[in-house]
Parts: C-alpha cells; structure tokens; sequence
C-alpha cells in the first residue's frame, strides 16, 4: 500500500498543530516519523487514521483520495495505529482481547470459543511468540501486551501499521523481538511508519526518515544518506546550545539526601543526594521506577523504606501533606490527571497548594489570594484572559506554567519535576527552563525527571539513571552523553 | 469569558426560574396556596429537608453520598427521647444528639476512607444499621413521655417576630455553610476532592480528613433536623425521618450540584430544597394524589436535571 499525505493543516482552538505537513509511504517500507513533542507526528497519523479530521491537504491511497471518518473505517481499509499508551483491557484474557467487538460467533448467535482461540494461535504463532490465548492481559509484560496488538492489527490484515513510540516501555531483548516481527512483516510487504525519539533505533531498524517540525513537512531522506547530527539539525532547526538557556549558580551543600529507599518489588536501595542550586538530572527508560522513586520521597507510595534528610537532618515524609510541610513540592507527571483541577480557575488552582499562605484561622483571604495568583500569572507568562480562566482551555504549556505557579511560591526547598515540558510547544518549554533555572539560581535543589535525552543532557549539573528499579549511575556533566545514559539504561556497563 | 460567565449565570438560575414559576403557576390555581401564612409553614417544612440537603451537599461535592442520613436521624432523635424520658435535662439531651449524629456520620466517614468503600455501600450499611439499632432500642415502639419543656417544644414550634425557629435555624445553617464552602480553606478543600483527589492530596490536602469531615458534618445536620421534628411530634418514632435521603439528594441534584463531585453551590441546594417544598405543599393543596405526586416530583427533577446536563 502507498501512503500520500499532503500539505495538511490542522488547529485546534486556534492553536496551529498541522502547517502544511505531510509525508510518502512506500509499499513495504519501514519509514520513521521523527520531530520533537509537539511537532505534529501522532497528530498526522490521527488524521490519517480517521481519529481527527484534518481543516486542509489530500490523503492519497494508492492512488485515491480518502478520508476516513474514524479508525473503524481507516482499519478496514488495513491501517492500523497502534498508539503508545496500549488499548488493553487488563481483566481480559488474550483472546477476548483480541475479538473485542469482533467475536466469532456461531449461528446460535453464543462466542466460539474454540475457534477464536485456533485464529488466535494461529497469529501468535505467525509473529513468533510464545502467549497463550488463555492467559490474562494483566499477567504480560508490556512488551508481550505490544505483540497482541501488533496481532491485533494482522488479525484484521494490515497493509500499514502505525507505531508510536513502540519501544519505550521495552527492554532490550523485547525490543529485539519486536525488530524481528517488524522485518519479517516488511518481508511481507507490509508497510511500517515507526514514530520514535531514539535515533540509534531508527538508524537500525528504518528505510526512511521523514522529519517534522512545529507542524510544517521538512525532508524526507534514506537512512543512507543521512546521520543523526544531519536529522537532530532538520527536527529543531537550529543548534542545541539555544534551547537550553545556560546557567550559572553556584551549588550549595546537600540538600535533599536519600539513603537505601525501597520499595518492595518497585525499586531498591535508591540512594542519591541533591545540591542546592543544582539540577538533578534522572533517566530512565519507561517503567524503569523513576516516577515511583520520586512518588515515594513525595510520600505518594506506602510500604517504603529507608532514610531522606533534608540539609543533614532526617525527614519523615509519609504523605504528600507531610512531605510538601518539610519543604518538598512535586511537579508530577500527568499535569491532567494528577496536577490541575481541570474544571477549574487558574486561582483556584493555583491556591489550592499555598491554602496556608492565603488564610488566617482557615478564612480564605480574598485580596491575597488574588495578589498571589496575579504575581503566578505574571511573573510566569501565563497566557489566560484572567485568574478566572478555567484550566481546561488553556493550552499544554500554559497549563504545566500554572503546575509551576502551584509549587513555586509555596518556597520549596527540593522542587522535583517529573517530565516538566511533556506535551508542551518549544516556545514554552523556554520558558520552563528559565524557571527552572530561576529556581536552581534562589538555591532551590531540583530533580527532574525526563524521558527526553537532550533536555536533561542540556539542563542537568549530573544525571542519575535509574533501570528497573536500580540506580544504575550518576554520571556528571563531562561523562554524559546520549550513548552513556542508554548504555546505563538498557543494562549495560560503561567501561566494557 | 464574560460571555461564558453570562450563560453560566443564566444556566445558574435555571432552577431559580423554576421555583419562581412553580410558586407563580400553583399560586394562581390555588388562592390558599398564595397566603403569608401557608408560605411560613411551607418553609418550617422544608427546614428539615433543607438541613439535610445542605450536609449531604458537601458530601456529594467531595464525590461521595450519604444514605444514612434518615437513620442517623431516627437513631439521634431516639437516644434524645430515650435519655430525656430517663429524666436527663432537656438541654443536654439535645446538645448529646447533635454529638451522637456527629459521631454517626463521622463512623460512615472513617468507612469511606479507611475501609476505603464505596460511599454508596459505607453509607448503605450504615443506613441498615442505625435504622436496626434505632428499632432495638425503641423495641420497635414510640418514645412520647417527654414531659412539657420549654426548650424542647421552642425548637420546632417558636416563633421569633413571627418567623418560625426552624425556618431562622435553616436561613442560619445555610449563611453558615455558603461562609464555610466559599470562604474558608477546609471549603477549598471539600470542592479539590471531588474536582480531582488526586491532584489534591498532591497538592498537600487531607484527602481522608476532609471526607470524615463531611460525613461528621451530614450526621450533625441530620440530628439537627431530628430534633426539630422531636420537637414538633413531641415524640420519637422507630421509622421517623425513613427515607430523607431521597429528598435530600434530590435537592442537591435540582440544585446543580454534579453527583461525580467539585462542582455545585450550596444556594443551588437552597432552590432545590424550596423546589422540593413547594412541589409538596402545592400539590397537596390542589389536592393531587399522593400516587401522582411523587409521579409529578420525578419527572420535575428530570427535567431540572436534563436541563443542566447541557452545561
């Protein structure tokens, strides 16, 4: 199957996401989509897959202009997507996952079970991999639970197959397996757009690159005819020292110390210190325990043991409460789910941490609260019409400035940040990183966690790298680079 | 923006509109409905639903719901006519059922977030329980020898400038709460559950703390409510306040209080409790079947709740 999309535009709310991209699939090609967060990929392929509709631009199918109306339609033509948070019913087993909507049925209208059950092997067996159709999802790992999926989509006989950041959650044999099946299917003439951050992938794995950036089409090249230098250049379109504004603070004594934290089965005998002043850099690769290494000193995890101190004196932190009164804060993750009352004005956001700050004998002090939440919208550069702007209009990285604004006036002495500028424009993730740098510059520790190499390479004084719930190691700002943190990441040893 | 505040407002007055045109529509039919004196005694009785109404909407503004309401009711209002038909002085008997229907609501609350149950099941139970402990200890009969206390009978029956005590007991409890929801840290933090829990307890809020405290705080205003009622009965009833928790939480639903919690006004809950009064009284005036007018009531709070879905 051949694939032209061509220029399409694309806003939402007046925000340009799509400004005349597009890109050309070849039958049987692995073609890598690559550009920043943000730049517009899995917003491409949604319109190609019928999830969103585009406002301008032609989807060229072999030859006819299409336009599904939703994925149904996109994958009875076979294009399959296969996003990257995986669409999984966990209480499933693996067959019923796989006919979900789809059951065979006999003609007493009752589930076939038996012949679900063959197909389903039949598949597996097809790809390669050892699941039984019986078994729960729950009980894959994830890399098993990216193979029924990848099933999934032959089941329905896929000519293109979409994967979005498919190898982030994988180990390295996974991942491995996974390049197998993705080879043998282009084999088959089965075409692959493979969406990924991690060039060393690409460079192995892909025929082509087509690079996006702040929505518009760039260049398509060969693998052989390009480097990575070559595509990091053509994805931000300018050199890397920019992006990340210098800073020059002088790093204090230990701030915030961590001796032996464990918990059971998540992560064990973490031990680390941050610095006041300092930018505490930690990678990982997805489900490596990052998040739940900083949940636990945040006091977000129960059954954890092992010892925090804060400027030499030991600290308990046994809920959220208790650790935010011992001068902790915590960007989290998910701004949507565990950051913003998203029903909800700026102010009220914005209050909600600094509650204490605003009252006296619990009585809400109006024009307090007003001056605090007006001091966050400007000295943040929050674009809103006012305080009383609800969270949920506002855009990404406006959205994560009000997270900031949340955290920074309750003076945190350890500010931890866990994936501060995800799903956020380039223009303000700038942004971000001045306050970050702000903060480091007023003596604040800070830890940030991120999936995104250059941004913790740019950002970090020393990067901690955590595999499968270990410290691997901390390495400074002269021994870091992409290679080192993915050797660390993936298992490997730096001085083999 | 101004525009969205505008409709909000309209939207916000939704069920203001419907009082007012509820009160105008039985108003002309009925000549007897449209007197000073019958629009007193159609508020003394919406003070005990309205008591009620107000502590189950912090409750269901956390994202929670309380059930147990009629039979924290019986039970508090029992244990008062129990210990004041044992010769305990009038005024403490009160002040202990106030107490007691705290700690009842605060059982319900500790349930919720230390059993971690559903809301709708710890209440469920509890609504069981305390409606089977009230019918042990009343051995299923009335308790009606409370003598003649001035304090008991002020609460219910008084007046003071012509205004009954429930009703000024009500205008209080509500000017209370609005000052408590909108005013007040521990206010923030009952709308921050039930907006998102999550985000609040990272946020350094008290999640388990603040729901104990509205349960406790539903519990008191059930109590509250039964001793008026002791008050105008005279006597305590095994089966008294049986089914409260309806007419409570359909005033907070006309009110426009949403079910899954963080958004709703405790004035919407105020309209929801006239509403439902009015619906009561006027239809019993222009002499509707009971059978009907439960039919009417249901469908009324259909509407007012499909109206406020378009939000």
């Amino acid at each position: 199957m051949q694939i032209e999309m061509r220029g399409i535009n694309k806003s939402f709310g007046g925000n340009a996401v799509l400004k005349n991209a597009g890109f050309l699939l070849d039958h049987g090609e692995i073609h890598a989509l690559m550009g920043e967060n943000g730049a517009g990929k899995s917003t491409l392929m949604k319109i190609l897959t019928g999830v969103y509709t585009k406002d301008a631009g032609q989807v060229i199918v072999d030859g006819q202009e299409v336009c599904y109306k939703n994925p149904q339609e996109a994958e009875k033509a076979g294009i399959v997507f296969i996003h990257q948070e995986l669409n999984v019913l966990f209480d499933l087993t693996v067959e019923e996952n796989m006919f979900l909507g789809k059951e065979i049925r006999n003609r007493f209208g009752i589930c076939d079970k038996k012949a679900m059950r063959a197909e389903v092997k039949k598949i597996l067996d097809r790809l390669g991999v050892k699941i039984s159709p019986e078994q729960k999802m729950s009980e894959l790992s994830v890399g098993q639970q990216q193979m029924i999926e990848i099933a999934k989509a032959l089941m329905v006989d896929a000519k293109v197959i979409i994967m979005d950041e498919p190898t982030a959650a994988l180990t390295q044999s996974e991942t491995e397996v996974l390049f197998q099946v993705i080879n043998s299917l282009r084999k088959k003439g089965v075409s692959i757009v493979y969406i990924s951050h991690r060039m060393e992938e690409i460079f192995q794995l892909c025929d082509r690159i087509t690079v996006l950036r702040d929505g518009a089409y760039i260049d398509t090249k060969r693998i052989a005819d390009t480097d990575m230098n070559d595509v990091v250049k053509m994805m931000i379109g300018r050199e890397i020292g920019e992006r990340y504004p210098s800073r020059n603070v002088k790093i204090g004594e230990v701030a915030l110390k961590v001796e032996n934290l464990t918990c059971p089965g998540v992560f064990k005998n973490v031990s680390f210190e941050v610095h006041a002043g300092e930018v505490l850099g930690v990678s990982g690769l997805m489900g490596a325990g990052r998040t739940e290494i900083m949940q636990a000193i945040f006091g977000n995890m129960p059954h954890v043991t092992g010892k925090i101190s804060l400027y030499g004196k030991e600290i308990q932190n046994h809920s959220p409460e208790q650790a935010m009164r011992n001068g902790l804060g915590f960007i989290t993750e998910d701004r949507k789910t565990e950051g913003l009352m998203l029903e909800e004005s700026i102010r009220k956001n914005i209050s909600l941490a600094n509650l204490g700050r605003i009252s006296r004998h619990g009585v809400i002090n109006k024009k307090e609260e007003q001056d605090l939440v007006k001091k966050g919208i400007e000295e943040l550069h929050i674009k809103c019409f006012g305080p009383e702007h609800e969270s949920n209009n506002l855009s990404g990285g406006n959205q994560q400035k009000v997270v900031f604004a949340k955290w920074i006036y309750t003076d945190p002495k350890v500010l931890i940040l866990d994936e501060p500028t995800r799903g956020v424009d380039i223009g303000a993730k700038k942004e971000i990183y001045h306050i970050i740098n702000d903060l480091a510059a007023k003596g604040v520790a800070v830890i940030m966690v991120s999936s995104e190499l250059p941004e913790v390479l740019g950002m970090a004084d020393r990067i901690m790298v955590v595999r499968e719930g270990l410290v691997r190691g901390v390495l400074s700002k002269e021994e870091a680079n992409q290679e080192n943190i993915m050797i660390l990441a993936t298992g490997g040893n730096l001085n083999e | 923006m101004n525009k969205q505040k505008t409709i909000n407002k309209i939207q916000d007055m939704g069920a203001l509109i419907a009082l007012v045109l509820l009160v105008i529509v039985i108003g002309v039919i009925s000549p007897e409905f449209r007197t000073v004196g019958n629009f007193l005694s159609l508020l003394r009785q919406s003070s005990i639903n309205g008591l009620i109404a107000f502590g189950m909407t912090a409750v269901i503004l956390t994202g929670g719901i309380d059930l147990s309401v009629g039979s924290v009711l019986a039970l508090s209002t029992a244990l008062c006519a129990g210990l004041i038909a044992n010769g305990m002085p009038v005024g403490a008997a009160m002040l202990l059922a106030l107490v007691i229907g705290t700690g009842l609501g605060l059982i319900s609350g500790i349930l919720v977030t230390k059993g971690r149950l559903q809301p709708f099941i710890a209440t469920l139970v509890t609504m069981t329980v305390y409606r089977g402990l009230t019918m042990i200890y009343m051995d299923g009969k009335p308790i009606s020898n409370l003598g003649d206390s001035f304090t008991l009978k002020v609460v219910g029956k008084g007046n003071f400038y012509h205004i009954p005590i429930p009703v000024i007991l009500f205008i209080l409890i509500f000017v209370l709460f609005m000052f408590i929801l909108e005013k007040t840290t521990f206010g923030r933090r009952v709308y921050a559950t039930g907006s998102n829990a999550q985000a609040a307890r990272l946020a350094g809020v008290n999640i388990q703390r603040t729901k104990m405290a509205v349960y406790a705080i539903s519990g008191a205003m059930a109590a509250l409510s039964g001793l008026i009622l002791l008050s105008r009965l005279g006597s305590a009833q095994p089966n008294l306040g049986d089914g409260y928790e309806l007419d409570a939480i359909a005033s907070v639903a006309l009110g426009g209080t949403s079910m899954n919690g963080g958004r709703g006004r405790i004035w919407g809950t105020f309209v929801g409790v006239l509403i439902i009064a009015v619906l009561n009284n006027g239809l019993n005036i222009l002499g509707v079947s009971s059978y009907y007018q439960d039919v009417v009531k249901g469908i009324v709070i259909l509407i007012a709740v499909l109206s406020d879905r378009k939000r």
